[in-house]
This record gives C-alpha cells, structure tokens and sequence, in this order.
C-alpha cells in the first residue's frame, strides 16, 4: 500500500482557513491527507505547538498564515516565520528532517494556492517517507480510537 | 539579569545517558527573561529530550551502540533555584528521580544541588554567560562584571571593565578605528562609547581624569554578603 502521509495545518482564520473554505466552495480536487487547526492568528503558534504533533507521530505539519504585510495583527505572521525557522532547527537537533515543517502565506482569495500548498506538501513528504516517530504506541492507539469513532 | 543559552541538545543527551528518570527544572526568573530556561523553554526541552531518545530507540542500532532505553522525562518550574523557600516546596518531589536537569543559571544548579546535599545528581542545562540587559526582543547584552567597586559615575554611566575589550581603565588605547574596537572591529571601542556619552552629558573633563589601576580584590570570591540588619545572623553563621 502507498504510504499516505499525515499532515497537520496550523490554519489562520483570517486567510489560510478562508481559502481551504473557497478551495472547497470552488470544489478544487486536493490530497486528503491533511487535517487543520483553525487559529485566530498564526501569531499563536509557539514551538511546542509545532514539535508535539511530531512526537506523536505525524509526518508533517505546516503553518499557513496572511501574507506579509497583511496580518489583522500586524507582525504575527512574522513571529510565526521565526518560530517555524526555530522550530526546524530543533527538529534537526532531535533528528527528524526539517523539511517535514514549512511555512506558507496566502490570502482568503488564494483557494487554488491552498490546494497547491496541500498538494506540494504532501508530495514532499510522501518523498521523505513516514516520521521516524511514526507508528509509536501513543500513536498507534490514537490512531485505533479514532477509527472507532470514524465507524 | 543572568544571560544564559541551552547546552546543545547532544551534550544534554549524553548527560542524561546513565538516568531514566529525569526532571527537567526550570527557573521562573533571570532566565526566563533570556528564554533559555523558563517554564516554556523547559516543556519544549523535555519534549525535545523525548523525542531524541524515543528516536534512538526506533533506529536501528549503529556502530555497537544499544537502542535508548526507555526514559521518563517530566518537568517542574519554579520561580527561582537561588532561594531556598522555592526549592524547599518541590523538594519532595526532586527526590523521586534519578537525576534532575536544571535549566538555571549556574547559581541555581549550584542551590538547588546544595539543599539537596549529595541526595540526588543535578546536571547543568544551560552555559550561563553574563549579566546582561534586553537590548531587544531575543537579544541580550552584557553590561556588568561585577566587579564590587562601581565607576560609573566617572565614566558617564558606560562600563569600561565590560565594555573595553581590554577592560582599561584609562582609554581608548591606539587600537581602536573610526569608534571600533581592534580586538573585534565589529565591535564598537568602550572608550569611545564613554567619550561621545560624557560629551553628551556635558562633562567631558572627566575623560582627563587619570584612573588608578582597579582594585580586583574588592570582591573576596566567593564572595558573601550579609544585610547589615542581619549580622547578628550572619556571624553566627561564620562561627558555625
Ligand atoms: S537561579 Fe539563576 S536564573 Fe534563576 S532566578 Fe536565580 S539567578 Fe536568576
Ligand atoms: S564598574 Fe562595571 S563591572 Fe564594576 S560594578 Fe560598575 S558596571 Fe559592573
Ligand atoms: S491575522 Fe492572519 S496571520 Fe495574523
């Protein structure tokens, strides 16, 4: 079977979160594959926010926030560059390829940029393979529940 | 403030080798300022820590080395490792692992390593660097060495023990260039800081003053103080 790799997107409500919403409306055709958390502005994200789906197991995650210039609260999409670069670093120290997290801006009205983002990145993880930390138990039992759930 | 920066993760790692159990201890203050060992630099530390050896367990072994084993990584912040009452109230909780990574300056290691008396291993998670200020978001700046006999008042509120490379007394030397310093000439010359700041003061006579060689004993180390309210106290705790 392929490997289908799991991605996790830090979404800004303002841009990012919109255009996944017009991508939908415009019914754009995207891989599956990635799952959002909605924030109110990608200022929000913090390290820890980007390493704690690693540890528990997921292939890649990226933050998608306004382009530059343009966030509601002027520089969190700027903080959030940082905290993605920084955060690269750490997984590098820890051993897990950086390129597994990535930055992206967009607009509300960039539908087709959001379905290409998805479509870029899981491209590029499905070329690394799945995370080193893949299939760990946490996971694996995570993983079980929610198909239960799913049923 | 005390500035300090994490050890790299590898030199921590082999650290830990020997310990499963480990505490990860942040420090609420300096070094929360300097984001180096605060509560949230501490979580992603011990998340990082996880990782790296849940990583060593899935890779095969290399080279002879055995996979990690399992390790427990938990963590605690509390508000300063250089006041006993602090440490005193997790102190029951300390005990319960193998070894505990502080992420203090290297005062707290040191107490928090004292209360604990021999009872547990406590290992340094950062290089403590300088006492510094916040020139701005995420970069600090040294500024004192403490040297127990401050000049400032002579040098315009510029420290020349700190902000010379060579820490004259009496500058700037013929090293510096267009207000740089010879030793690093991306580095601005104290000397010429101190000239252009008691300008701006209006007191530039006070360059002309020649300074006497510095006295570095005025600080015994390591060095004791005690409040003059308190040495009744303190001789007592001389004579202990
Ligand atoms: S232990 Fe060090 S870092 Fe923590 S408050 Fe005391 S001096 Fe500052
Ligand atoms: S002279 Fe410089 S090193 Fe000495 S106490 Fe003053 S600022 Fe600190
Ligand atoms: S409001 Fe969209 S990134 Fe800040």
């Amino acid at each position: 079977m392929e490997f289908e790799p799991n991605i996790l997107a830090f979404c800004c409500q303002f841009c990012a979160y919109s255009a996944a919403d017009l991508a939908g409306s415009m019914r754009l055709q995207y891989p599956p594959n990635v799952r959002i958390i909605r924030l109110l502005c990608t200022g929000k994200v913090d390290p820890l926010h980007l390493l704690k789906p690693f540890q528990e197991g997921w292939d890649g995650v990226f933050v998608a926030g306004c382009l530059e210039g343009e966030c509601y609260f002027l520089h969190g999409n700027l903080h959030a560059k940082q905290w993605v670069n920084y955060t690269k670093k750490l997984l590098k120290e820890i051993g897990i390829e950086p390129e597994r997290l990535e930055m992206f801006n967009m607009s509300a009205a960039m539908g087709t940029k959001f379905a290409d983002t998805v479509r870029e990145m899981t491209e590029r993880i499905k070329k690394l393979g799945p995370s080193p930390l893949r299939g760990t138990e946490e996971l694996k039992n995570r993983r079980t529940e929610e198909q239960v759930t799913d049923k | 403030m005390i500035v300090a920066k994490r050890k790299p993760l590898d030199e921590i790692k082999e650290m830990l080798k020997p310990y499963n159990k480990i505490l990860v201890l942040g420090c609420g203050s300096c070094v929360a300022v300097c984001m180096a060992g605060g509560e949230k630099e501490a979580g992603l530390l011990s998340t990082e820590l996880q990782m790296a050896f849940e990583m060593d367990k899935t890779l095969p072994p290399s080279g002879g080395t055995p996979p990690g084993s399992a390790k427990q990584i938990d963590t605690i912040t509390i508000l300063r490792q250089c006041d006993r009452e602090y440490i005193d109230e997790v102190k029951d909780k300390l005990v319960q692992y193998d070894a505990i990574l502080s992420v203090a300056c290297g005062v707290g290691v040191q107490f928090t390593a004292e209360v604990l008396n021999g009872e547990k291993v406590l290992l340094p998670g950062l290089n403590t660097t300088f006492l510094g200020a916040t020139k701005e978001p995420g970069m600090w700046v040294e500024r004192c060495l403490a040297c127990g006999d401050c000049i400032l008042d002579e040098t315009g509120g510029v420290c020349p023990i700190t902000m010379c490379s060579k820490s004259l007394m009496n500058g700037p030397c013929g090293g510096h260039e267009k207000g740089k310093c010879e030793v690093d000439r991306n580095r601005d010359c104290g000397w010429v800081l101190i000239y252009e700041r008691l300008k701006k003061l209006g007191k530039l006579e006070l360059i002309k003053d020649i300074k006497l060689p510095k006295n570095y004993g005025a600080v015994k180390r390591p060095d004791k103080i005690v409040h003059e309210a308190y040495q009744v106290v303190g001789k007592e705790e001389v004579k202990k």
